[in-house]
């Protein structure tokens, strides 16, 4: 390297990452930072409330931690979460491998139209899913009705209903990804197998899901990260039936404490919370990406 | 091997009927609302509710101009704020990470690694920390409820960052940035002549994803807007629902409504197909 080049670059890099850092100082690390402060504060009234001074912000440390992690409604929440996101989890992400595999098994006929068909949902708003589905739950227009006589909107139901929303939404994108990492894989790598008289089962079951590994553990966190913050299905379902409340999701609720009841500071700790619970979950999955792509650490 | 492979292969193909009809059935499964979707705006209000819900009806025409009719063409409004955040948004988001992830591939820098962690790191942070606080910063500085509020914090995005690292190590070779560095090409013309345009299908891909993240994005404008005049299509026909979940008259409306925002969707998903083949856990461009 000349000397030259040497004083020339180390000032390009910087200057060409420049657009990214100030994105990610106001509109990442900034509002985490203003989350984080808020979720420490709270508004005191002194007094009767009334008059200027009369309200004014202060310091609470984790009192509002504290107050989310006993809110009885908050759990509550968790709970319908926990319950609808581990159906969504394992049938989406069932079916995308199913999917995948039989795709690439060389056996299958109108294979393109399948594939595409099936990620044609990515296509799709979470919104117009919810509408479309929401309107084939409802009885007066409802062909599913007409068959199954079952009350898609009810208590006991509304679960199912939502998750079979998220899971046409999602197959397609996961089963995708699964997808194109089998394609990746060289054909003579199934032969030696195929010689030694291996099944297509076999093959599927012994050789392609252990090279899916790392790929299906991606789909899964993505999904987990998805699942925990789930509020446009709900939120767009909610118009076609009472069986949801406003708090029905953790993402619900802040929401609802942030712009309905304007209580900023609970928001911003139950916030704090959802992020802390995907993050737990999530960090495995960086570990997974950066031992694949990036072996040098 | 690789001669006697195809023969092999041959002797045990045929077609697998089981294989091939769960796929279908799956297909079938994914097809159907839509399916249900395009007969059912095609209903006038009288025919939706006595005619059988698998047949066509006769009021799509009507269906189309009554919306576009609806409060003085706000439909018309939300499309075209949906095209302008999806696609100023796809594409600015798309600048941003293509000479980022070619800096973080192609220097070596002090920083480098913290950056890029960073930069990644904000895969990690759900929307739902960022969104409230982006609201009242945004109020502060008078921008909530703009377009700005909506089009700028989807601009940076991680995942993309990533990409186009990816991309730019697989695209770029060294030696060509040597051999112009050699005869004297400054660092922003290698950037700009060299390195982008050895990057384009690559970026065509993160501009296509992008472009349907902002497009189905709910969470962010439904909180930064109130004007109904700036809304995109999701939030739009979110409140056309809440308003006409009870006056089934108003039922014709969401529906086409429902069917012609996704129109645009499958139509450049269907145009593009090549560039949606990204693998996306180890980053190969097919």
């Amino acid at each position: 390297m000349t000397p030259t080049s040497k004083r020339r670059t180390p000032l390009a890099p910087y200057v060409i990452l420049t657009p990214a850092i100030v994105l990610f100082v106001l509109f990442l690390a900034l509002p985490i930072g203003y989350t984080v402060y808020l979720a420490m504060r709270r508004t005191q009234v002194s007094g009767l409330g009334l008059g200027a001074g009369a309200r004014r912000e202060v310091f609470v440390g984790f009192d509002n931690f504290a107050a989310a992690l006993a809110d009885g409604e908050l759990w509550a929440g968790w709970l319908r979460v926990l319950g609808y996101g581990a159906l969504v989890l394992v049938v989406m992400l069932g079916l995308a491998l199913l999917f995948a595999l039989l795709l690439d098994s060389a056996r299958v006929r109108l294979s393109r139209f399948s594939r595409i068909s099936i990620f044609l949902p990515y296509a799709v708003p979470g919104v117009a899913a919810s509408l479309m589905w929401g309107f084939l739950y409802l009885p007066s227009l409802s062909p599913i009705r007409a068959i199954l006589d079952v009350d898609l909107l009810g208590a006991s139901t509304i679960t199912y209903s939502m998750a079979n929303v998220a899971v046409w939404g999602g197959t397609g994108f996961n089963m995708l990804v699964l997808y194109t990492t089998l394609r990746a894989i060289p054909r003579d790598y199934y032969e030696a197998a195929r010689l030694d008289g291996a099944s297509e089962l076999q093959i599927a079951l012994r050789v392609k899901i252990p090279i899916l590994a790392p790929a299906i553990i991606l789909t899964t966190v993505f999904s987990i990260i998805a699942t925990i913050q789930v509020f446009t299905e709900p939120t767009t379902l909610r118009p076609f039936t009472n069986t949801i409340s406003s708090t029905w999701s953790p993402l619900m609720k802040v929401y609802r404490d942030a712009f309905v009841t304007g209580d900023l500071y609970s928001a911003a700790a139950t916030s704090i919370v959802i992020a802390a619970i995907s993050l737990v979950l999530s960090f495995g999955f960086l570990r997974v990406v950066r031992d694949r792509a990036f072996g040098e650490g | 091997m690789a001669a006697i492979a195809p023969q092999r292969r041959s002797t045990r193909s045929g077609i697998g009927l089981a294989p091939t009809a769960l796929l279908l059935l799956g297909a079938l499964y994914c097809l159907f609302p839509v399916s249900w979707l395009l007969i059912a705006s095609s209903k006038s209000p009288g025919e939706l509710f006595t005619t059988p819900t698998l047949a066509f009806g006769t009021g799509f025409l009507s269906n189309v101009t009554d919306l576009f009719a609806y409060r003085d063409g706000v439909f018309w409004l939300w499309m075209g704020n949906t095209l302008l955040y999806a696609g100023g948004g796809a594409l600015l988001s798309t600048a941003v990470s293509a000479i980022s992830g070619y800096a973080l591939a192609k220097y070596r820098f002090p920083g480098r690694k913290l950056i890029f962690n960073l930069l990644i790191g904000g895969i990690l942070v759900p929307a739902v920390v960022l969104a409230i606080p982006q609201y009242l910063l945004f109020s502060k500085i008078g921008l909530a409820d703009t377009y700005w509020a909506v089009l700028l914090p989807q601009i940076l995005h991680p995942y993309s960052v990533y990409l186009a690292r990816i991309y730019a190590t697989a695209a770029i070779p060294d030696s060509l940035l040597e051999a112009g560095r050699i005869d004297g090409a400054s660092e922003g013309r290698l950037l700009g002549r060299l390195a982008l345009p050895l990057m384009v299908p690559g970026l065509v891909t993160i501009f296509l994803f992008q472009f349907v993240a902002i497009w189905n994005n709910f969470l962010l404008p439904f909180i930064m807007l109130g004007d109904d005049g700036k809304f995109p299509l999701t939030v739009g026909l979110y409140t056309l629902l809440a308003a006409g979940a009870n006056q089934p008259s108003l039922y014709n409306l969401i529906l086409t409504g429902t069917l012609l925002s996704i129109i645009p969707l499958i139509a450049l998903f269907l145009t593009m197909q090549r560039y949606w083949k990204t693998d996306l856990s180890s980053g190969a461009v097919k």
